[in-house]
């Protein structure tokens, strides 16, 4: 079982107020993308679901608030990718993977044969299984960012929260993780994704939670917000929304006109 | 897949080869060659004057050189891992200068005359004084650049204050024995040295050890180390406590001795595989390695001119240091 709930959420920086009063909740079983411009406070939410945020209000993991978690169990509840892709020393690309499966082993001892076959395969599904001997650092942006999802899919966790995972992703790639993030939801885990690209965002996602300035606008299916026209006043673009592959598709047209974002946070009080 | 980790054990069992080897060698070279087995029969009761001499000055010296070089290799790894920089090494939080000054405090006051524990004893207490001051600056931020620059600005301090009381010396022999005693040494210290820093050492680097899995976790960053179940504040507060007991007992005992904790996890981190946790009991043999190599080199090199360890493991370790960055440089582009 796993159900995290939010309740008016709030995170503020010295420059002001990041997360406005979001509230949600969400059970397994969900692949929810998490929508808006630049700045909008994405990456907040995400951290603060991971518990590595302060805030004000509640987030509850099954109950339970996410500070209050044991640590190792956290680790075993929740797994994080953040946006920067940092790997300091140059580690093999297989050790930076099974740095996932510290939560499962003992303090002192390594990881066992079955963290090592966890690892393997979540290279494989990543389509990085040939780099496990490769230096991280020498491998291009993209690849680095498969190694990095395979180590978040190593950790084996109820619930994935990963920030902007496709980002420097070529088509197929981004596809395939897409794919694998919805089997994941599929098989029962809890999958966070915030998302840039709406077009893979409107196919793949079960839920979208769209943020505006710290402001939950919307959260909902990805065909029922197609129909609201929130997209295009949040992002100020015009879409051509399509069906594919019986799923609804966002496709950014046009830059509006009358465009308020291009002047970013003039509604907020500093 | 021969990769560096299935190499480990065999790095583990070279160093620790050699470290035994250095150590019987350790014992054996002197003003006079005396044979070290001389040890096993006369421990306890030595007879002969050869016995008292392996006894009473090698073997503390030994002891000293492992312990010592154990805890400034080991904390060396510990601090480039926690810190994520390659530069960083015990000196760097301003530990073995606060040490520095309560020593020289010790010498300047005259309290040394009263007890053989007086200085390391005060040079302890500046090793302490400097962990709560870092405590108190770097607060509950635990930002990596806060505690480089509060180390730095503390060992400035330290280091003008040592400066002020050499300056404010009107006793030139006293000075004479700052400047020596800052040096670093293992010459003419006894047992009395090995139960009073060891201890401490032992505790120091036990503590320090147990970051191991955190320092692993910590390659990938603060934010995805936390989500791996580490704490970040436990993880610093064992990091600079530990070094600060280790280190500071040993610059307690042997004055300040640079260079071993910046390069010894410099040269092995390639060779167990860059993981920041396996690199902590290389390092730690490492250092005991390097430092009884540098000890013997001391005595062998000149030996009637009591020449200083610490001036020769900065001599040896700076160029070293220098010809190992423009090779890697050489070797990555």
């Amino acid at each position: 079982m796993t159900r995290i709930t939010c309740k008016d959420v709030n995170v503020s920086y010295r420059s002001g107020p990041v997360l406005k009063s979001v509230s949600f909740d969400a059970t397994k079983g969900q692949l929810i993308g998490v929508i808006g411009p630049n700045g909008a406070g994405k990456s907040t939410l995400i951290r603060a679901l991971a518990g590595l945020q302060s805030y004000s209000g509640d987030i509850q993991w099954d109950g339970r608030d996410v500070h209050r978690m044991a640590a190792t169990e956290r680790a075993k509840t929740i797994a994080y990718m953040p946006q920067a892709r940092t790997v300091h020393w140059t580690l093999p690309c297989l050790d930076v993977v099974l740095l996932g499966r510290l939560p499962h082993h003992s303090r002192f001892a390594g990881p066992s044969e079955k963290d090592r076959e966890t690892a393997l395969a979540a290279m494989s599904q990543m389509d990085v299984q040939g780099f496990a001997a490769r230096p991280f650092d020498k491998l291009s942006g993209g690849e680095q960012a498969r190694v990095l999802i395979a180590r978040m899919l190593a950790q084996d966790s109820a619930c994935f929260l990963a920030d902007e995972p496709v980002n420097g992703l070529d088509p197929a790639h981004q596809i395939s993780l897409m794919q694998t993030f919805q089997k994941f939801a599929q098989a029962g885990r809890l999958v966070f994704v915030s998302l840039h690209d709406l077009t893979l965002a409107g196919r793949w996602c079960d839920r979208l939670l769209l943020i505006e300035h710290g402001s939950l606008k919307a959260d909902t299916s990805p065909g029922e917000l197609i129909g609201t026209g929130l997209i295009q006043q949040v992002y100020g673009i015009e879409t051509m929304d399509i069906m594919l592959a019986g799923q609804p598709t966002i496709v950014p047209a046009a830059v509006r006109s009358n465009a308020s974002t291009l002047v970013p946070n003039q509604s907020d009080s500093f | 897949m021969t990769s560096p980790s299935s190499l480990y054990p065999a790095l583990l069992g070279t160093l620790s080869f050699l470290l035994v080897g250095l150590f019987v060698l350790s014992l054996g070279i002197g003003q006079v060659w005396i044979d070290p087995t001389l040890l096993w029969f006369s421990i306890g009761e030595p007879s002969s004057a050869e016995a008292i001499i392996l006894n009473e000055i090698r073997l503390p010296r030994a002891v000293l050189a492992v312990m010592i070089g154990a805890i400034l290799g080991l904390s060396g790894a510990v601090l480039q891992g926690f810190l994520r920089n390659p530069l960083a090494e015990p000196g760097l939080l301003g530990i073995s200068a606060t040490a520095s000054l309560g020593a020289v405090l010790a010498i300047y006051s005259g309290l040394t005359a009263f007890h053989a524990y007086a200085l390391p004893l005060s040079a302890l207490v500046g090793a302490f004084l400097a962990v709560f001051l870092l405590q108190a600056l770097v607060g509950r931020t635990g930002d990596i650049l806060t505690i480089i620059l509060a180390g730095v600005a503390l060992s400035s301090l330290s280091a003008a204050l040592t400066s002020l009381i050499l300056n404010m010396s009107t006793n030139p022999f006293a000075a004479l024995e700052i400047v020596f005693w800052m040096m670093g040494s293992l010459a003419d210290r006894s047992l009395v040295h090995v139960f009073l820093a060891g201890p401490f050492i032992l505790v120091g680097g036990a503590l320090l050890l147990f970051t191991a899995r955190a320092l692993d976790a910590l390659s990938l960053g603060a934010d995805v180390a936390q989500s791996l179940g580490v704490s970040l504040q436990r993880t610093r507060t064992i990091t600079i406590l530990g070094t600060a007991i280790g280190v500071g007992a040993a610059t307690a005992v042997a004055g300040a001795i640079g260079f071993v904790g910046l390069i010894v996890p410099h040269v092995l981190r390639p060779l167990v595989g860059q993981k920041p946790g396996r690199l902590l009991p290389a390092s730690a043999l490492g250092g005991a390695v390097f430092l009884l190599a540098a000890d013997i080199f001391v005595r062998v090199i000149m030996p009637e001119r009591d020449l200083k360890l610490g001036v020769v493991t900065a001599i040896l370790g700076a160029p070293f240091f220098l010809w190992l960055l423009v090779s890697l440089r050489r070797r990555s582009s």
